[in-house]
C-alpha cells in the first residue's frame, strides 16, 4: 500500500490492520484458485470478513460498489460494473490481460484489491472506446493486431500506457517495452505495427 | 420457413469472379469486429453475467494417479456465500483418477471468492497410486509396462520372393540399401507435449428457462454442441440453444460441451439459478487440451545428391492415459522415399488425453523427420536448400512444383544465398553464431458442411444467418465480403449473423475447414438470391436477367450501365416480404468454389549465443498457398499467428511433469513460457497465389502454417552451431547440453 493511501484511511470505516488481515485472506484464496493445496486455516490468520460499500472513480464516474477485503478490482469491474474488457487470464498477472490504468499507470486488476483503489483514478479499456475511439484501438483495427481478441483489451491499455510514457517510441523501444502481455493467437507483428503507427502519428 | 429452394431449384452455376472482376474479395479488409474487441465491448462467454447467477469453481485432483477415499464437504457448505456442492460422478469415493487436475467437486457460490474459499474448505482423502509421466524415456516406459506396439508400415521397391520370409527379407533389403547409400545418417529427435493454453479457459454460463437450456459456451462448434448437452442431460437437442459470439482461443480443444459444461447445467437445474463455470488457469493447462509428444530414432541413407533412398525409424510418444502419440502415417513427413520402414510405440502416461491441436500430428512429424533430412545436408557439407530441393522428387502429395516455386520465393525473402554457410561454419560475432533452416508442410483444408440463410429485405437490407463461429480467424469478415461481392455492395451494407445453434447448421471449426465452408454457403445462397432479384429487375428493365449485373450498389445491364436501377429500387420489387434463400455445401462434394490440399515452405534465420544457449529469431519467412484468398489481411494474420505459436513451441513452451509425482509443474502462465512480443523477430508472410492457385477455389489455412516452424528453427539452430539440439523446445539449457555433449561449448 502506498503511503498516500495509508494516510487517507480514516474516512473509510476500514481499519488498516483489519484490511491487511483481509488481504492476507485474499492471497490465500488466490493461491487456492491457482491450484495450490495450501489451506488458509492452517495459517492461523484471523480473517477480516464482511461486505462494505466503497466509492471508486472508474472512467471518470464515481460509482459505489460492494466489496470484501479480498475482492479484486477485476471482480468489481467485471461483476458489478459490467466492464468486462479486462480479462481474467492469469491470477498472478503474468498475462497482462487485466491491465487497467490506475493513476495513469498500468496495473493488473487481477492482483489489485478493490479496496486499495479508493480515491484513485481508474481507467479501463472501455474509456478508450465510444464514438471517437482512441488512436490505439483504432491502430489495432487498422493493423489487424488482434485475432480471438481475448488478450486485446489488456494489450490496448498496455500500449496506451507505454506510449503515454514514451511518446514517439522507436520500434526497438516498442519491442523491448511491451513484454508484460501474452497473446496466444500470435498477433505481436500487428501490435508492433499498431504501436509504431500511433507513435509516429504522435497520438 | 418457405425457402426459395422450395419454389425455384435454380442452383448455380456457382463461381468466383475473376481477379479483374472482383471488387471485394482478394482485397484487404479490416475485420468487422475489430473495434469491439479492441475496446472491450465484445462479450465472450466469460463476460456473460446473467441475473442472479452463481459462480462456480472446481477442485482439481492434486495427484496424477490416485483413488478417492473420502469426500467431506461439510465445512465447504458452511462457507458464507456457498450455495451448492456438486460431486462429479467420476469422483465418487472409490473412483480411480488417472491424471492431475481432473475436476472432482464443484462449488457454486455467490462470488468467485466464496467459491474459491469453498473449494479450499473441501476435505478429501486420497490413496496415491503408481505414476508414469516420463514418455520421452522409452526404456523406462517399457520397464513400467506403459509401452505398447503402435502402428507402422514397410515399403520397399523390391519385393520378397514367394518362398522368402518377409521379415527376414526386409531386414536384408534395408541393410543392402544402407550399404549402397552414399551417405548414411543416424539421429534422435523429439518434441515435447505442449498445451492449447486458450487465454479464455474452457467453460460456460448456463441458464434454464423451464425445460429449455440456454448455454453460452466457449466453443469452436456452435452447431454441434447442443446435441452433446442434450444427450448428457436426457433432453432433445431442440431444447438446447448454444451461443458463442466471441471465443478466446480454441486451437482444436473446444469442440465439446465437456463434462464440466454438463455439470454446470445440472447445478443450474438443482439451484434454479444461472451458473457460470470457467476453468481456472492451471485446470485449463492440465485438463483442457494438450498436443501429443513425439520422439524418434531414425537412420537414413541418401544418394550422391542427398536424395534419401531409404528410411528406417522407430518413434514413440504419448497422447496421455490411453497411449497414442504421433500417427505413423505422417512419418517421414511429406518427403517419403521409395524404401522405408516406420515403427511406433504408444506410451500411456498419467496425463489427460490429448486434444486436436492445429494440424494434428503434422507439426510433430515435421519436427522429428525434416530435421533428419537437414542432417543429411550437414553430413554432406551441402546447402540444406539444395538437399530439400533434390528431395522434392519424393514429395508424397504431388506438390513438388509448388514447393519448388515457394522455396524460390522464400529464399529470396530471407536472402538465403547471402546468409548461407555450411553447418557450424558461420563466423561468430563474439559468442553469437547465426544459421538458416527450412522445412515444408502439407494439409487438406477441405470445406466443411455449411448452410446459410440469406435474407434480402424490400428496403435493400441484406442479412445472413449461419451456425458457424468466429474464432478470431476473420470468418465474420469473410462472410460479409462474400455477400458484398455477390450483391455489388460494401461490407458495411450487409449484416452477418453467426455464433448461434438456432441458425442453419455449419460444421465445427477445426482442420482449416471453415473459410471454405462459409464461403461456399454464403456465395451459393447469395448468388441464388441475386438471381431472383435480377429476374425481377430484368422484367422491369426489359432486359434478360442473364444480361444484368450487380455492381457498386446498382443492378444494371452489362452492355449499358445506364440501363439499370439502384440496389434499393431493385429490392423494392420484392413487395412486402423479404426474399429468403438457404443454400449449403456438403463436405466432400466437388465444387468450383472450394478445394483442398496445400503446401507451404518456411525458413528461419536465427542467432544463437553459444555461451548462454539463448536462441533469437532474427527473421522468419512463411510462403503459403491456400487456393483463392478472400481476405488477404486476415489470411496473413493466420500465418503470422501460426508462426508465432511455432516460435513458442520451438524455443519456450512445453509441459513439464515431475517424474516422481506426475505433477504438471508449470501449469501457470508465469512458468508455462510463451513467446512474448519482443521474441518474434521479423516475420515475413507471403501469400502464394498465382492464377493456377486462385483457380482452385478457397482452401483453409489455419493449420498449414502452424506445421513447419519447429523443424525450420531446429534446422537453423543446427546450421548455426554445427550441432543438433535434439528435442524441442530448444531452451538455453538444452542448447548448452547439446554443445557440451558434442564437445563444442
Amino acid at each position: 500500500m502506498s503511503d498516500a493511501n495509508k494516510n487517507r484511511g480514516s474516512d473509510s470505516g476500514f481499519d488498516r490492520r483489519a484490511f491487511l488481515k483481509g488481504s492476507g485472506a485474499a492471497v490465500a484464496v488466490t493461491a487456492v484458485q491457482a491450484g495450490s493445496v495450501a489451506a488458509q486455516d492452517s495459517s492461523g490468520t484471523d480473517v477480516q470478513r464482511g461486505w462494505k460499500k466503497i466509492k471508486l472513480n472508474v472512467n471518470g464516474e464515481v460509482v459505489t460498489v460492494n466489496v470484501e477485503p479480498r475482492t479484486t478490482l477485476l471482480e468489481v469491474l467485471r461483476y458489478q460494473l459490467n466492464l468486462t474488457g479486462a480479462k481474467p487470464v492469469s491470477l498472478d498477472g503474468s498475462s497482462g490481460a487485466s491491465t487497467v490504468l490506475i493513476r495513469g499507470k498500468p496495473k493488473m486488476a487481477s492482483t489489485t484489491l478493490a479496496i486499495s483503489c479508493r480515491r484513485k483514478k481508474i481507467e479501463t479499456v472501455e474509456s478508450l472506446g465510444g464514438e471517437n475511439p482512441d488512436a490505439v484501438p483504432q491502430a489495432f483495427v487498422d493493423n489487424d493486431a488482434l485475432q480471438c481478441g481475448f488478450c486485446t483489451a489488456g494489450f490496448v491499455v498496455a500500449v496506451r500506457a507505454f506510449l503515454n510514457k514514451n511518446p514517439g517510441a522507436s520500434e526497438k523501444e516498442i519491442r523491448a517495452g511491451l513484454n508484460g502481455n501474452i497473446c496466444r493467437c500470435g498477433t505481436y507483428v500487428g501490435i508492433i505495427d499498431a504501436a509504431i503507427s500511433v507513435a509516429k502519428g504522435g497520438k | 420457413m418457405a425457402y426459395l429452394q422450395d419454389e425455384k431449384p435454380a442452383e448455380g452455376p456457382y463461381h468466383w469472379p475473376s481477379r479483374e472482376e472482383a471488387s471485394v474479395i482478394g482485397k484487404d479488409h479490416h475485420r468487422l469486429d475489430g473495434m469491439k474487441k479492441a475496446t472491450g465491448a465484445a462479450k465472450y462467454t466469460y463476460d456473460i453475467n446473467l441475473k442472479n447467477q452463481l459462480v462456480a469453481r472446481a477442485l482439481g485432483c492434486p495427484h496424477a494417479h490416485c483413488k478417492v477415499v473420502s469426500i467431506d464437504s461439510a465445512a465447504a457448505e458452511k462457507v458464507a456465500g456457498v450455495v451448492h456442492v456438486h460431486v462429479l460422478e467420476h469422483a465418487q469415493p472409490g473412483s480411480e483418477i488417472s491424471w492431475q487436475g481432473e475436476l472432482l467437486v464443484i462449488i457454486a457460490a455467490e462470488t468467485e471468492g466464496a467459491a474459491a474459499e469453498g473449494v479450499d474448505a473441501l476435505k478429501l482423502e486420497y490413496e496415491q497410486l503408481d505414476v508414469f509421466t516420463s514418455e520421452h524415456d522409452l526404456e523406462a516406459a517399457q520397464k513400467a509396462g506403459r509401452a505398447k506396439k503402435g502402428g507402422g508400415k514397410v515399403e520397399t521397391l523390391n519385393e520378397p520372393g514367394d518362398d522368402e520370409d518377409e521379415d527376414e527379407f526386409i531386414e536384408k533389403e534395408l541393410a543392402r540399401l544402407f550399404d549402397e547409400s552414399k551417405h548414411v545418417v543416424e539421429g534422435f529427435y523429439g518434441i515435447d507435449a505442449i498445451t492449447h493454453c486458450c487465454l479464455e479457459p474452457h467453460g460456460s454460463t448456463v441458464e434454464w428457462q423451464g425445460d429449455k437450456l440456454n448455454v453460452y459456451l466457449s466453443t469452436q462448434n456452435v452447431s454441434g454442441t447442443d446435441d452433446g448437452f442434450a444427450n448428457s442431460l436426457g433432453i432433445s437437442a431442440d431444447s438446447v440453444d448454444v451461443t458463442c459470439n466471441y471465443i478466446g482461443g480454441g486451437f482444436g480443444s473446444k469442440f465439446a460441451p465437456d463434462y464440466w459444461g454438463v455439470a454446470a447445467a445440472r447445478i443450474s437445474k438443482a439451484t434454479g439459478r444461472p451458473v457460470k463455470l470457467m476453468l481456472s488457469r492451471d485446470q485449463e493447462l492440465k485438463i483442457a487440451g494438450n498436443r501429443p509428444s513425439g520422439y524418434i530414432n531414425v537412420k537414413l541413407g541418401a544418394d550422391e545428391n542427398g536424395v534419401v533412398q531409404v528410411w528406417d525409424s522407430h518413434h514413440w510418444g504419448t497422447s496421455g492415459i490411453s497411449g497414442g502419440g504421433v500417427s505413423h502415417t505422417v512419418v517421414p513427413y511429406v518427403l517419403v522415399p521409395k524404401n522405408y520402414r516406420r515403427r511406433s510405440t504408444s506410451i500411456s502416461t498419467n496425463m489427460v488425453r490429448a486434444r486436436a491441436w492445429r494440424a494434428p500430428n503434422h507439426p510433430q512429424a515435421c519436427a522429428i523427420t525434416q530435421t533428419a533430412y537437414d542432417d543429411v545436408a550437414a553430413a554432406m557439407g551441402k546447402d540444406s536448400y539444395d538437399v530439400f530441393m533434390a528431395n522434392l522428387v519424393n514429395a508424397s502429395n504431388g506438390k513438388a512444383e509448388v514447393y519448388a516455386e515457394e522455396m524460390k520465393v522464400g529464399a529470396e525473402l530471407i536472402d538465403w544465398k547471402a546468409n548461407w554457410h555450411a553447418h557450424g561454419m558461420g563466423e561468430a560475432k563474439g559468442s553469437v553464431v547465426e544459421g538458416l533452416g527450412m522445412a515444408l508442410h502439407t494439409w487438406g483444408g477441405v470445406a466443411n458442411t455449411s448452410d446459410c440463410l440469406v435474407k434480402v429485405y424490400p428496403d435493400g437490407g441484406v442479412e445472413s444467418f449461419c451456425g458457424t463461429q468466429e474464432l478470431g480467424t476473420g470468418t465474420l469478415t469473410v462472410c460479409a465480403m462474400v455477400l458484398a461481392e455477390t450483391f455489388g455492395l460494401k461490407t458495411s451494407d450487409v449484416k452477418v449473423n453467426v455464433g448461434s445453434s438456432t441458425y442453419p447448421f455449419s460444421g465445427a471449426s477445426g482442420g482449416s475447414t471453415t473459410v471454405g465452408a462459409v464461403s461456399e454457403s454464403h456465395r451459393r445462397a447469395s448468388q441464388d438470391a441475386l438471381r431472383a432479384i435480377l429476374e425481377l429487375a430484368g422484367k422491369q428493365l426489359g432486359v434478360e436477367a442473364d444480361g444484368l449485373e450487380a455492381t457498386a450498389g446498382r443492378i444494371q445491364a452489362r452492355s449499358d450501365a445506364n440501363k439499370g436501377m439502384s440496389w434499393k429500387e431493385a429490392c423494392k420489387l420484392l413487395g412486402l416480404k423479404p426474399l429468403e434463400v438457404t443454400r449449403g455445401h456438403r463436405r466432400g462434394t466437388a465444387s468450383p468454389l472450394s478445394n483442398s490440399g496445400v503446401g507451404g515452405v518456411q525458413m528461419a534465420h536465427v542467432a544463437v549465443d553459444r555461451d548462454t544457449g539463448v536462441v533469437k529469431i532474427k527473421k522468419f519467412v512463411a510462403v503459403q498457398d491456400q487456393g483463392l484468398v478472400i481476405n488477404p489481411r486476415t489470411c496473413s494474420s493466420q500465418i503470422y499467428g501460426a508462426v508465432t505459436m511455432g516460435i513458442a513451441a520451438s524455443l519456450y513452451e512445453h509441459r513439464i511433469a515431475d517424474p516422481k509425482s506426475g505433477a504438471f509443474l508449470n501449469a501457470e502462465l508465469a512458468d508455462y513460457q510463451l513467446a512474448r512480443l519482443g521474441d518474434v523477430g521479423e516475420i515475413i508472410v507471403e501469400l502464394y497465389e498465382p492464377e493456377s492457385e486462385r483457380q482452385r477455389g478457397v482452401i483453409g489455412n489455419g493449420e498449414p502454417p502452424a506445421i513447419s516452424p519447429v523443424a525450420a528453427i531446429s534446422n537453423a539452430i543446427a546450421n548455426a552451431l554445427g550441432v543438433r539440439v535434439p528435442v524441442a523446445p530448444f531452451t538455453p539449457k538444452r542448447v548448452l547440453e547439446a554443445l557440451n555433449a558434442a564437445g563444442r561449448a
